[in-house]
This record gives structure tokens, sequence and C-alpha cells, in this order.
């Protein structure tokens, strides 16, 4: 039996939310003795084969589409069905939990009438056609302990809260034997298709910023932002909002941090006069250090964060910013 | 031609979480008994797009649930926003899966016509547009609505964030960012549509708009049980926080030493 995962890539490499759903679809095959097998829209030569071997895909389906057609959500699912037929059984198909991934993996679900278990966080074989899952509820504030019973088991998995790195299978360490699948596709299946404009933006991304300051109710007005982007500029990291900030209109929702907005991964969140609703902590529950300024030394986010600065970011913000800033000429 | 736009937009109702979330006892459910209930986040900018798009181009906004008989409040609330009709297909409060839930709300969508008076003769229902939030706050299953378009044989877009309808085309343009770069949906209508917040800033309910909500009838469809599904739940848990409180680092500007001192440990500074 196989396990087939579905990565998406950019630049000839697996993408950072893909490599973790790699990780959790080789636990699940690991559980059970099954093989992962890796599928992906794009030529054979699309995606660096020693990644793919390093997470332990022994075998690589590089799906043919046609020329010109690069994402439509429908092809891509029935492409999958198709495999699931070719690439000998298939117990079940990972995704990462992205738009596409889980856009992907519903339409799936539609056309097999299987469940779909979306921001799963682990997955093991508990028995025939029965998986034993953890997957997210409220973006991951809460977790769900469920059975999945199927014998197509559909998972999509959460970014933010799998490891990137999966364990290193030596067995796999080799050849990754890939081979070029072209699914029949009928005009209905292409009727969806994404068309991009170039208009990459300038400046650094906040999903995929090391550095995040955060700014909430507690900046005060759409005027207070200036001091956070400013250390954000500092520190070479991105702005990041709460809802609160988005709703009033202080700031464009892009820049919104949490459940409804973007979730982050950085080494680092400075937290500047944020509560830490639960709506806001889902989104950053994936930072590697929150450091919390807030005057409220009872706020909720203080409980959550690793180091905290009790006071009005209006003094403690410049007070840092002249400290970086002379310490940056003294060097 | 597009002469008027009938939508529908289907809307969850779900428990307003603040602070933290507390798991009944039987570690089966949130428990709600000190919260108040709303609407997902983005199915209210679902109502607010789809009552901007029939204010600008004409046509009908029907609201439609499915949850318990208190799911009713949350409609009178979409009605508030401007919606002209709500449907509750109503449960015994029991949580419904999503393959259910799409199979519910495909059945009354299918059979049920638009209320305007663009709509098709009695007998042929019309939607122009079913809206969803792209995922629900509470369960975030991410496939009612992709359930939905397969069962009534519609294309299907999710996650859009920008949605460009006009009166003179049967097309319409839907975006959404993917990594980093805008990427846009060419889709033909009828089709099912799933947002996220940010698509708008939902507007707050006027009061006439309550005063005539509070009198408007709902129509009510009585579901049975729920239909047993291939994903069950065994329990819920919040997830361990990573430590006990945050280490105080000091107060005000006097702090700014220790707060150097950390981003040089963390590797930040550059």
């Amino acid at each position: 039996m196989t396990v087939l995962c579905l990565v998406e890539i950019a630049d000839g490499s697996v993408r950072d939310a893909s490599q973790r759903a790699l990780s959790v679809a080789t636990a699940l095959a690991g559980s059970a003795g099954e093989d992962v097998a890796a599928a992906w829209v794009g030529s054979g030569e699309a995606v660096s084969r020693a990644e793919l071997s390093a997470a332990g895909v022994g075998v690589g389906y590089a799906i043919l589409l046609g020329a010109g057609i690069d994402y439509a959500p429908l092809a891509w699912a029935r492409a999958l069905a198709g495999l699931a037929g070719v690439a000998g059984p298939v117990s079940a198909v990972v995704a990462a939990a992205t738009d596409r991934g889980n856009e992907v993996l519903a339409h799936l679900a539609a056309i097999t009438g299987q469940p779909m278990a979306a921001n799963c966080v682990s997955a093991t074989r508990s028995g025939p056609d029965k998986i034993d899952l953890v997957r997210q509820r409220w973006a991951g504030s809460l977790l769900e302990e469920a059975d999945l019973d199927s014998p197509l088991a559909l998972l999509t998995v959460a970014a933010d809260a799998v490891a990137a790195q999966p364990e290193a299978s030596p067995a796999r360490a080799g050849e990754v034997d890939v081979r070029t699948y072209e699914p029949e596709l009928t005009d209905g299946d292409l009727l969806v298709q994404a068309t991009e404009s170039a208009d990459r933006k300038a400046g650094v991304s906040l999903a995929t910023a090391r550095v995040v300051v955060g700014g909430g109710r507690g900046v005060g007005g759409p005027d207070g932002f200036a001091v956070l982007e400013e250390l954000a500029d500092l520190l070479g990291g991105a702005l990041g909002v709460s809802r609160v900030v988005t709703s009033q209109g202080w700031r464009p929702h892009r820049q919104q941090v949490g459940q409804t907005g973007t979730k982050i991964t950085p080494e680092l969140y400075l937290a500047c006069g944020i509560s830490g609703a639960i709506q806001h902590m889902a989104g950053c529950q994936g930072a590697k250090t929150i450091i919390a300024i807030n005057t409220d030394p009872d706020a909720p986010i203080i409980a959550k964060a690793t180091y905290a600065v009790i006071g009005d970011l209006h003094e403690v913000l410049p007070a840092l910013i002249a400290a970086l800033k002379s310490a940056n000429q003294t060097s | 031609m597009l002469t008027t736009v009938e939508i529908c937009v289907c809307v969850k109702r779900v428990p307003m979480v603040g602070g933290s979330i507390v798991v009944t006892v039987d570690e089966q459910d949130v428990d709600t008994s000190m919260a108040g209930f709303t609407v997902s986040p983005h199915e209210e900018c679902g109502v607010e797009e789809a009552v901007r798009i029939v204010e600008r181009l004409g046509g009908s906004v029907t609201v439609l649930t499915l949850g318990p008989p208190e799911a009713a409040d949350q409609l009178r609330d979409m009605l508030a926003l401007g919606a002209g009709r709500a449907i509750l297909l109503q449960t015994d409060g029991a949580e419904w899966g999503p393959v259910a839930t799409a199979a519910a709300i495909a059945d009354a969508v299918g059979s049920r016509g638009s209320a305007g008076p663009g709509g098709r003769p009695p007998g042929a229902p019309r939607w122009d547009l079913l809206l969803f939030g792209n995922e629900a706050a509470d369960t975030g299953g991410y496939q009612v609505p992709v359930r939905v378009a397969h069962a009534l044989g519609l294309p299907c877009v999710t996650g859009i964030k920008r949605l460009e309808v006009d009166g003179g085309s049967e097309r319409i343009a839907a975006g959404r960012e993917y990594a980093g770069v805008q990427e846009t949906f060419d889709v033909p209508l009828p089709a099912v549509v799933s947002v996220k917040e940010g698509i708008n800033l939902p507007r707050y309910p006027s009061l006439p708009g309550r005063l005539r909500a509070k009198r408007a009838p709902i129509e009510t469809i009585e579901l049975g049980a729920a239909p047993v599904e291939g994903l069950n739940k065994r329990r819920l848990t919040v997830p361990a926080a990573s430590g006990s409180r945050a280490e105080v680092l000091g107060s005000g500007a006097g702090a700014v030493p220790a707060l150097v001192r950390v981003l040089d440990e963390l590797g930040v500074l550059r």
C-alpha cells in the first residue's frame, strides 16, 4: 500500500508547507509499513530528487496537465483520483493545508465520496481502513482526536504545527523513481483555472518573515504604527497586526496575524499592545519565541509569551529603537 | 446577460471565544455556558459582499444556516446587515459533519429558488451565486462549499479575497493571494465561491435593519438526527501551553537593556 503526498513546488524545491505534509505522510506510512509516493503538477525535472529522497519518497509522479495549464483545482483532484488507481493500492492522500491543498483534497473527497480531515497534526494507522489522527479546530486553539474510517484517507496537514524536517529514512536515501502521469481530463475539469498576475509585492512577506513586530489595540490608532514599522525595518522583519486593528480600519487586512488572517512562523514575534485573544494566538502559535509588551500584567498574552515587558509600547519601543541604533553605530 | 443577481450565503453559528477556550467535562464540545454566539467571520464578510453586489446590480440576498433553533439569532443578525430572506435547516443541536452538512445544504438550495423578482418561474431554482466562508471558525473542515458545488454540478473557487461581478457579464473574476502572488479565477455563473475575511469590512447594522430583522419570518426546515460520518471525533483537548507565564524582563523603558540582550541571544539583531 502507498501513501500519496501532493507536493507544491517552487523554483525546483518542495514548498515548506509540503515538506511538513511529507513528514506526516512518512509517519503515517511508517506506522503501517507502507511506502510514500509524491505527486506534483509539472515535469519530472520540476522538483529536486534529493529533497524527495531525503523525505523518504520512493516514487514520484509528475502530473502533466497539458501546455499552459498551471493551477486548475478540479483537474489536480481528478489527476490524484486517477493516480490512486495507477499508483498501486493507495491507502491515503496527504497534502499541505494551504489554500491549494485544502481545495484540491476537498474536490478529491467530493469526487471519491470519501471523508476528509483538514489541518491534521499527526496521523497513524490503527487498523484496515482506519486512521487515528489529531487535527486542529479553531485554527489550532483546540485539538480534536478523531478516527477516520475510509479505504482512502484524505488528510491535509497544518503547516504551523508540524516540524518541517522529516526523520531521515536511510532505507530510502537513494534514487527516487520518477514517472510521468497524464490524467484524462474533460473541459469541465479545466473550467476553473488560475491566472497569475506578476505583481509580487516588494518587502518582507508576513508569512515567511524571521521577525514580526505586532501591534494591537494598545497602539491606539492609525497614527501609532510608525514606531512599529521603524522597528520592523531595523530588525529586517514585517509588521503584523491584530484583528481589532483591521476591523477598525487602522491597517489593511493583509497585515492581520490570526485565525482569519495570516499564520506566521517567525523566530521572534514581538507583540506590542496585543491582549492575546484566541483568534490572534491561533495565528502566531508557530512563532519560536514571543515577547509581549503590554501595560496589563494580567493580559492573556503574558501567559503565552516567553518574555514580557510590562509597559506602554509608545515608551518602550522608541527607547528600544534608540538602543539598537546606537549599538549599530558603535559596532 | 445578468440582469439581477440572486445570491444565497451560507453561514454558521459559532461560539464567541475571547482569551481562552474551555472544553466540556465529557470532552465533546466547547463549553459555551459563558459564551455568546456569532457568525463565523469569513461568512459575515460573505453576507456583506452579497449585500454590496445586490445594492449595485439589483437582485436578492438569502442567508441560510444549518444549526439548532437558536441559530435563528444569527440569521437575524445577517438580515440586519441587509439580507432579505432567511432559511434555517434546523437540527437538534448535535454537531453535523461536513459531508452531511453539504448534502443538506445542496438539497435545500437545489430545491428552493431565489426570492428575487429576477428568479425563474416557480419550480426552476435560480441562484447566480452561492457564497460561503472559506472555513468555519470552529470546526475548520474546509470542504462544505466544494462538496455543495459537486452536488449541484457548479464550478467552485475557494479562499477568495477579491470578487468582481458586473452586470454586463455572466462571468465573475475571483482573486486570492498564493505565495505572495495574486491569482485570479475567471468563473462562469452560477458558481460556488468561498470568501475570506479581508474581502471587505462589514458594516454595522442600521437601526431600521435591526427592526426589520426582528420581525422577519424565518423559513424553517426540520432535519433529522445528524448522520454518521467517516470522520469521528473522540475527544477535544486544549493544547498544552508552552510553559508557565512569561519571564518578565522589566517595566517600561527600563527593560530595554534586558530586551536588547534577549534579542541578541535570539540572533535577530542585524
